[in-house]
């Protein structure tokens, strides 16, 4: 087994922030079809071991390609740059994440009523996160130290994201 | 070069020899078994013709064990000495049992490890021991049926049941001496015979409500590969709840204020549950108890009824909610929704998840047995026989796994509903200066703080290089398998100091306890137990012996050299030799000699299968470039 092919060769995928998504659905369930233990059942244990490390890399490859934020920081990690865990972030950024989340707690505070404002302050958010995936995607060839510091906006707006979505099972009661 | 008879690829499995494989619903209320055969998938009746095998055992003072419908029969008048619902007390610690609801007509007594015993007249058992029983009348059924013991079976279980559930399971079917070959979530056992059956595509939502548990899974159903894309549930949800809410209805309306004896409690159960069935057809039914001192006359009407049983409906439906959400997708992607397990009979059940899903929900397969029906095809597939259809299932894990660390917190490391087989890493340090040892304590659940999640395991790493706070590094890594079994390895990376566990839940039992189990359910000579390891020695041979054959004539000549595959044909002569041998010892060392010497061979089949399965690809792709 080959450990040194990256994420995008195992799926032999060009290895570019956009991903086809259908595509690369498809090309994992033919992977899956060749490498997943199961299909291995009269097999020998060392094919079995096999098969076992394959699936799992095959699973762990295709997560990371299909979430935008794991991918983003795996194209990193193809070019040698590892995240920080604080970094030092553009001070305008924080002071729109930080009205973002008074934003949130307002709509705690108003219970269910919240609801309705809930959906469209998520749209919004999402939008932020979609438009930080453009400029990765321009940055990621030119700019490593650019790609960079969007990755690290692209983790707050999605922690924000995740947020919002807890809230909302409180508020549902989940 | 010696000749070897080689049959041709694919058709390397004589028809004559095609394995016998089952599938087995070991049900909370009733339970299946199922086999695929010529012509399909089909329950086995008994030998009146009944294919449900109610899932009752009955303990007799002469210490013979009654199962199904016999032991039903005895339910009232011998409460203590007939089990009923056993599956609710798999794998659950004696604490859990009086969250269960406190109208278990049983004797109790704890274990030394914490699990519940059942007294009875002949003895004391364990739940595992009371499910061993269940399922070694089912595969009886099945022997009879296919003519010979069974070379593997599939058993379901709730995909919601944490670990040590699972792993009870597999002791009983230990204990019942069947080769397990998988547990499969009922839900996806479900999905699989639906889609096989029907040619859906698409997503699907399984809602299986069954005796005593509950379980939601959405699925995403591609040219025979199951995709399970979220799982949720209650492994304390089901009919058996809705009994007991009509039952503590019965009472409160009887005006009885007295603790109940354990006959009156087993009669209201049971006159609950067929008054429920009556109201599934009945708009009103009368309502007739007369037990020892306990005396109700009444009629109960539907509605009355749906309002008592709406907050347990409404609880699945709050885990389908939960499960659309984890699968990321949206109620209108749903392609259709398949209806499991016998409560599913219920009206207001059906219209709750209609409303919910906005959509017809499928009940076209018998709801009772469409998971055993699953299960032997996922068991013939998983045993090697070989069929038309590919087919492969891409499971997931129920709960998230995690670890504790300081304050009682627990720290996931693996989220629930991840794809399996699955391996993580994840970075831990110390917390005060001058540490030399770590406790990995590995939990699962969703909750934050340890005491809400259930311990699987503890561990000790030892030997860490006293250093300050915080500065050593300690990587822990968890591996699931394709089976959901979960081992977890932890090193201190300056020094490369280890700590292993495959983990075993600690409210199973211990291996101690099922060795014991195992001798005294066979009352073998030691001639009987050599027997049994020549005969297991021999399985595990032949099965080494034809997957090697099997690939020496699939791809011998593509990837090996002829001294290579001169060097395997001798390993093979020389284990075909001793597999007469009555030296269990022998036939092991020559098989793992065998495969050994065949471990080369295996990688470059596996790089050769992998780049196969993506050939169509790179081709188009060096055209677009």
């Amino acid at each position: 087994m080959d450990f040194k092919q990256n994420y995008f060769e195992i799926f032999q995928m060009p290895a570019s922030y956009q991903v086809d998504t259908d595509s690369l659905a498809d090309r994992y369930r033919e992977l899956q079809l060749s490498v997943h233990p199961d299909k291995f059942a009269d097999a020998s244990d060392q094919e079995k071991r096999l098969a076992v490390q394959w699936a799992t890399q095959v699973n762990a490859a295709y997560v990371t390609l299909t979430e935008p934020l794991k991918r983003a920081i795996y194209m990193l990690e193809m070019s040698n740059t590892n995240i920080e865990h604080n970094p030092t972030l553009d001070p305008m950024f924080l002071m729109e994440q930080i009205e973002l989340r008074e934003a949130l707690e307002e709509i705690e505070a108003s219970g269910e009523a919240g609801l309705a404002q809930l959906d469209h302050y998520k749209s919004d958010v999402s939008n932020v996160f979609e438009g930080l995936q453009r400029d990765f995607e321009a940055q990621i060839n030119d700019s490593i130290v650019e790609a960079e510091q969007t990755v690290y906006k692209m983790q707050f707006v999605h922690k924000l994201l995740a947020e919002a979505n807890q809230l909302e099972e409180r508020l549902l009661d989940y | 070069m010696a000749l070897l008879q080689i049959t041709e690829p694919g058709q390397a499995i004589d028809p004559h020899q095609r394995k016998r494989a089952a599938g087995i619903d070991l049900g909370t209320t009733n339970s299946l078994i199922a086999s695929r055969r010529e012509g399909g998938v089909a329950t086995l009746p008994d030998e009146n013709g009944d294919h449900l095998l109610p899932s009752v055992v009955r303990y007799l003072s002469d210490k013979s064990v009654v199962v199904g419908t016999q032991a039903l029969a005895a339910a009232k008048t011998d409460p203590t000495n007939t089990i009923l619902s056993v599956k609710r007390l798999m794998g659950r610690g004696m604490e859990d049992i009086s969250r269960l609801g406190t109208s278990l007509p049983y004797n109790f007594q704890a274990s030394d490890s914490g699990m519940p015993l059942l007294e009875v007249v002949s003895g004391v058992v364990s739940p595992v021991e009371t499910s061993a029983s269940i399922l070694t009348s089912l595969a009886q059924r099945a022997i009879e049926t296919l003519g010979g013991e069974l070379d593997g079976v599939v058993i379901t279980v709730p995909a919601y049941f944490d670990e040590a559930q699972r792993q009870a399971t597999k002791d009983a079917a230990k204990l019942a001496n069947l080769n397990v070959l998988r547990l499969l979530s009922e839900p996806t056992a479900a999905a699989v015979a639906y889609g096989l059956d029907t040619g859906a595509e698409g997503i699907v939502a399984v809602y299986d409500l069954g005796g005593g548990t509950f379980d939601i899974s959405l699925l995403k159903l591609n040219k025979g590969v199951f995709q399970v894309l979220a799982t949720g549930g209650d492994s304390a949800l089901g009919g058996d709840d809705f009994d007991r809410a009509l039952a503590e209805w019965i009472v409160a309306a009887s005006g009885h204020d007295r603790d109940l004896s354990q006959t009156q409690q087993r009669t209201l159960m049971i006159e609950s549950r067929r008054i429920k069935e009556l109201l599934s057809t009945q708009q009103q039914v009368p309502v007739v108890i007369e037990s020892e001192d306990l005396s109700f006359s009444g009629v109960l009407t539907v509605a009355e009824f749906n309002e008592l049983v709406a907050p347990l409906i409404q609880k699945s439906i709050k885990a389908c909610r939960r499960a659309v959400r984890d699968a990321g997708v949206k109620l209108p992607d749903i392609h259709s929704v398949v209806l499991v397990g016998g409560s599913t009979r219920m009206p207001s059940v059906v219209s709750a998840v209609a409303e919910f899903f906005a959509t017809k929900p499928m009940s076209d397969i018998d709801p009772d047995r469409v998971v055993a029906m699953g299960a032997a095809l996922q068991a013939d597939a998983l045993v090697g026989n070989k069929s038309d259809e590919e087919m492969l299932l891409l499971d997931v894990l129920p709960l998230s796994l995690g670890l504790e660390t300081m304050g009682g917190l627990a720290e996931k490391v693996i989220d629930r509903n991840t794809t399996i087989p699955v391996s993580r890493a994840q970075e831990f340090t110390t917390y005060k200066d001058g540490q030399t040892a770590m406790l990995i304590h590995v939990v699962q659940g969703e909750r934050e703080l340890i005491e809400d999640c259930r311990s699987l395991a503890r561990f000790e790493l030892r030997g860490i290089p006293p250093m300050v706070a915080g500065a050593a590094k300690i990587g822990v890594v968890f591996q699931v398998d394709a089976d959901g079994l979960l081992s977890v390895s932890a090193t201190e990376m300056s020094t490369g100091v280890q700590a292993h566990v495959e983990v075993k839940p600690s409210y199973g039992l211990s291996e101690v306890e099922v060795t014991n189990m195992l001798k005294a359910s066979f009352s073998h000579a030691k001639e009987d137990v050599t027997a049994r390891m020549i005969s297991e020695a021999r399985v595990d041979a032949v099965r080494v012996f034809d997957a090697v054959s099997n690939a020496l004539a699939i791809d011998g000549e593509a990837l090996l050299s002829a001294a290579e595959i001169t060097t395997l044909e001798n390993e093979l002569k020389q284990l075909e030799t001793v597999l007469d041998e009555k030296n269990a010892a022998l036939i092991s060392a020559q098989t793992a000699a065998l495969a050994k010497a065949s471990d080369d061979f295996a990688a470059r089949r596996m790089d050769a299968s992998v780049k196969s399965a993506l050939a169509g690809h790179s081709i188009d792709e060096i055209e677009k470039e």
